[in-house]
């Protein structure tokens, strides 16, 4: 019996080993970690896409495996650590949860690179990205405020984090810059993912009188919602126009592959580097779907928005904006800097919600 | 016509020996077509799925890790299945016990002593009893379904846990981002090795196991617990009061899964967060009936089931094949012991629509 174990045990080791050995044709070993599903119509698809476009376009050098639905905590610790010993030499982490995680495994493997997706923590061999999100946001915002009857929009919010407040805000200056007494009600889903509470959430929203809703949760789940009660709404991560034909205005559509490709590309070259990126949508990491169920001059003065962003000329945190209890925040003219944006718990006026704290 | 299960005058004793191992072979059977319909070399599949993860010594820590609460919070809920108290809130009070055995650190991240761990690992156990003292409560005193009482707390637990790691707990120096300071040096629990994470908790399950088991086999409490489970009004005659056990066991499986949370969150995460467990009380109650309630089988069924999931990512990432598959493969698994432990007791019998009617009308 102990004979047949080894034997065993001696032929499965073989066939691991020619089925490493055939894969190892120089090929670099690109990795990604996903906190949803790939097919989300989301957040993690989005990723997926930047992933598929990277195999596109380097597939003859590099290979992207990935793991998907990996919760945040110590099972991403592991699933991280498991890539770095697989031979993975670029790994992407792409859910804010996953920060502590990847920096241990950072720690450990000095010679595995690692890219976090919205956090904060860096190091020689762990860089961070992040969209500037908030730009679509505000081109958001000013489109609801035409088009909404009511002068009420409502927000599923996911987790009360500066990167989720900062996008309320952003919607709300955008509404305001149009009719100052723009409203804007906020559901806390306390999820990124999970189609059920997100559809509650619009529910919820829709009941309390809101025409419009935007969404910073991963699922299409508010959109079908909102399709199903005949009103309007906004997609976000994915185009999600096939979910809501009638119903989607724009998205925010996360365009992750150029930033993949370019930060492969420079693995390959040997020139990859640590760095701390928080590009926006003059950079192409982040684009607007296409303006739909909206009449030209909305959709005329939402390209012109997005035009004037693009350009560096109309940021959307320029005083004067107070808080949301009317005290200033930003005189006339001031902008925001990337810090206080990064680390924003607080509302802007206007903003009909209390932050939980 | 309908199927009808009949008990079998004689249960087989080889029969109930092999049934678990039967059941695994069926589960591999239907991996193996599984795999070869999904296009996947099945011999490479299985590989990956169940001997890949065992080969290498920090793969083995990370099965101890995962392993550790579900056999801890699982040897619990088996002597509350055994005793017929059906305790399904062992999510909750592992977040309880989480909660409560990280005061100290979180209420004094300055103090230094080595008293910290185990007044820690005491004040989570007794956090996770007291928590699962109120559906106790509620049954001894109102007659109450613990199933519902039980199940409902751990949304109450979950959203505890989530207000503390938002608002008063929250890192002062964390960017508004929801979890606490990380514990100090002297509050996290130490690994075992130093070749990997595997950390005392997996310990702590290897003792519970073994001493619930002397219990069950060999004191008069376990003697107690099966009476009571199998037939209170015996247990009555016998003067066990069904009553006295519904506290026992209640406060014995929320103590463990107390136990387990706190090693959890301070043997592997090292802080609180809003989650801090994938399910590990739900998961768990399906190891309690993979090891067919008995806790030494149950620290069987929690390293088989740890190493289900490891075994999904070592095969989505070499293969290539969906993380579905590995919670098809833990269904399979579950049915097949469930489905074999059942035909042994009992056997299946058609019954034609016209025999019953003449049953009846005779």
């Amino acid at each position: 019996m102990k004979k047949l174990i080894i034997a065993l045990a001696a032929s499965a080791a073989l066939l691991g080993g020619f089925s490493t050995g055939a894969q190892a044709q120089e090929k670099k070993k690109v990795c990604f970690i996903y906190v949803g599903s790939r097919t989300d119509g989301g957040w993690t698809q989005a990723h997926d896409v930047g992933r598929q476009q990277l195999d596109k376009a380097l597939g003859s050098k590099v290979e992207t495996p990935f793991l998907e639905n990996v919760p945040e905590g110590p099972d991403a610790e592991r699933a991280i650590e498991r890539m770095a010993r697989s031979g993975c030499d670029l790994v992407f982490t792409t859910s804010f949860g996953f920060m502590d995680a990847t920096v241990k495994v950072a720690q450990k493997f000095p010679n595995v690179k690692f890219e976090h997706a919205t956090g904060f923590k860096a190091a020689p061999n762990l860089a961070t990205y992040n969209s500037r999100f908030y730009e679509g946001r505000y081109i958001q915002g000013q489109i609801a405020a035409k088009m909404s009857k009511k002068g009420l929009a409502g927000y599923i919010a996911s987790f009360p984090i500066p990167e989720v407040v900062m996008g309320i805000n952003a919607f709300e200056l955008g509404a305001k810059s149009i009719n100052p007494d723009f409203k804007l009600k906020v559901v806390w889903a306390n999820t990124w993912f999970d189609p059920g509470k997100e559809a509650d959430a619009a529910k919820a929203l829709i009941d309390q009188g809101v025409d419009i809703l935007t969404q910073h949760t991963d699922t299409t789940a508010p959109m079908q919602v909102a399709a199903e009660r005949g009103i309007l709404a906004f997609g976000q991560a994915s185009d999600m126009i096939a979910a809501g034909p009638k119903t989607q205005l724009t998205a925010i559509v996360d365009t992750w592959g150029a930033y993949y490709i370019k930060r492969t590309q420079a693995l390959l070259d040997g020139t990859w580097k640590s760095e701390q990126i928080w590009d926006g949508l003059k950079d192409g990491i982040l684009t607007m779907a296409p303006y739909t169920n909206m009449p030209d001059d909305v959709k005329a003065m939402a390209e012109e928005t997005e035009a004037k962003i693009k350009s560096g000329e109309l940021h959307p945190f320029t005083g004067p904006i107070n808080k949301q209890d009317g005290s200033p925040w930003l005189k006339a003219g001031e902008k925001a800097d990337d810090g206080t944006l990064l680390g924003m718990n607080f509302y802007v006026e206007g903003v009909d919600d209390k932050l939980p704290k | 016509m309908h199927i009808e299960l009949e008990k079998r005058a004689r249960v087989s004793t080889l029969f109930s020996i092999f049934s678990p191992l039967l059941a695994l072979a069926l589960t591999l059977v239907f991996g193996v077509v599984m795999f070869w319909l999904l296009g996947k070399s099945p011999l490479g599949a299985l590989y990956s799925f169940f001997i890949e993860p065992l080969l290498e010594v920090w793969s083995l820590h990370e099965l101890a890790v995962k392993a550790a609460p579900l056999i801890l919070i699982a040897v619990g809920l088996a002597i509350c299945y055994r005793s017929n108290n059906w305790n399904i809130g062992a999510e909750g009070q592992f977040t309880i016990g989480a909660i409560t055995g990280s005061i100290l650190p979180v209420m004094n991240p300055e103090w230094h002593s080595p008293m910290i761990l185990p007044l820690m690992l005491l004040m989570g156990m007794a956090g996770g009893a007291l928590y699962a003292a109120i559906p106790a409560l509620l049954k001894t005193r109102f007659n109450t379904n613990e199933i519902l009482t039980s199940l409902m707390l751990v949304y109450i637990a979950q959203l505890y846990l989530d207000w503390l790691t938002r608002g008063p707990w929250r890192d002062p120096q964390g960017y508004n981002f929801p979890q606490t300071k990380s514990f100090q040096m002297e509050a996290v629990l130490p690994e075992v090795l130093s070749s990997g994470r595997a950390h005392w908790g997996f310990i702590f399950a290897l003792v519970a196991a073994v001493a619930l088991w002397f219990m069950m086999r060999f004191m008069l409490k376990g003697f107690q617990v099966s009476v009571l489970g199998q037939s209170e009004r015996a247990g009555r005659f016998a003067g066990f009061s069904a009553r006295r056990m519904v506290w026992f066991s209640m406060l014995l499986s929320g103590a463990l899964a107390g136990l387990a949370g706190i090693s959890e969150v301070s043997g592997s995460i090292g802080h609180l967060q809003p989650s801090i467990s994938p399910g590990y009380g739900f998961t768990a109650i399906i190891v309690a009936f993979l090891g067919r309630l008995n806790p030494l089988g149950i620290v069987a069924s929690g390293l088989v089931l740890a190493l289900t999931y490891l075994g999904g990512e070592a095969a989505q990432l070499s293969i290539g094949i969906s993380d579905k598959v590995s919670r098809v493969f833990q269904g399979l698994l579950l049915f097949f012991v469930l489905s074999c432990d059942t035909l042994i007791h009992y056997k299946i019998r058609l019954v034609l629509a016209g025999a019953k009617a003449a049953e009846v009308r005779s």
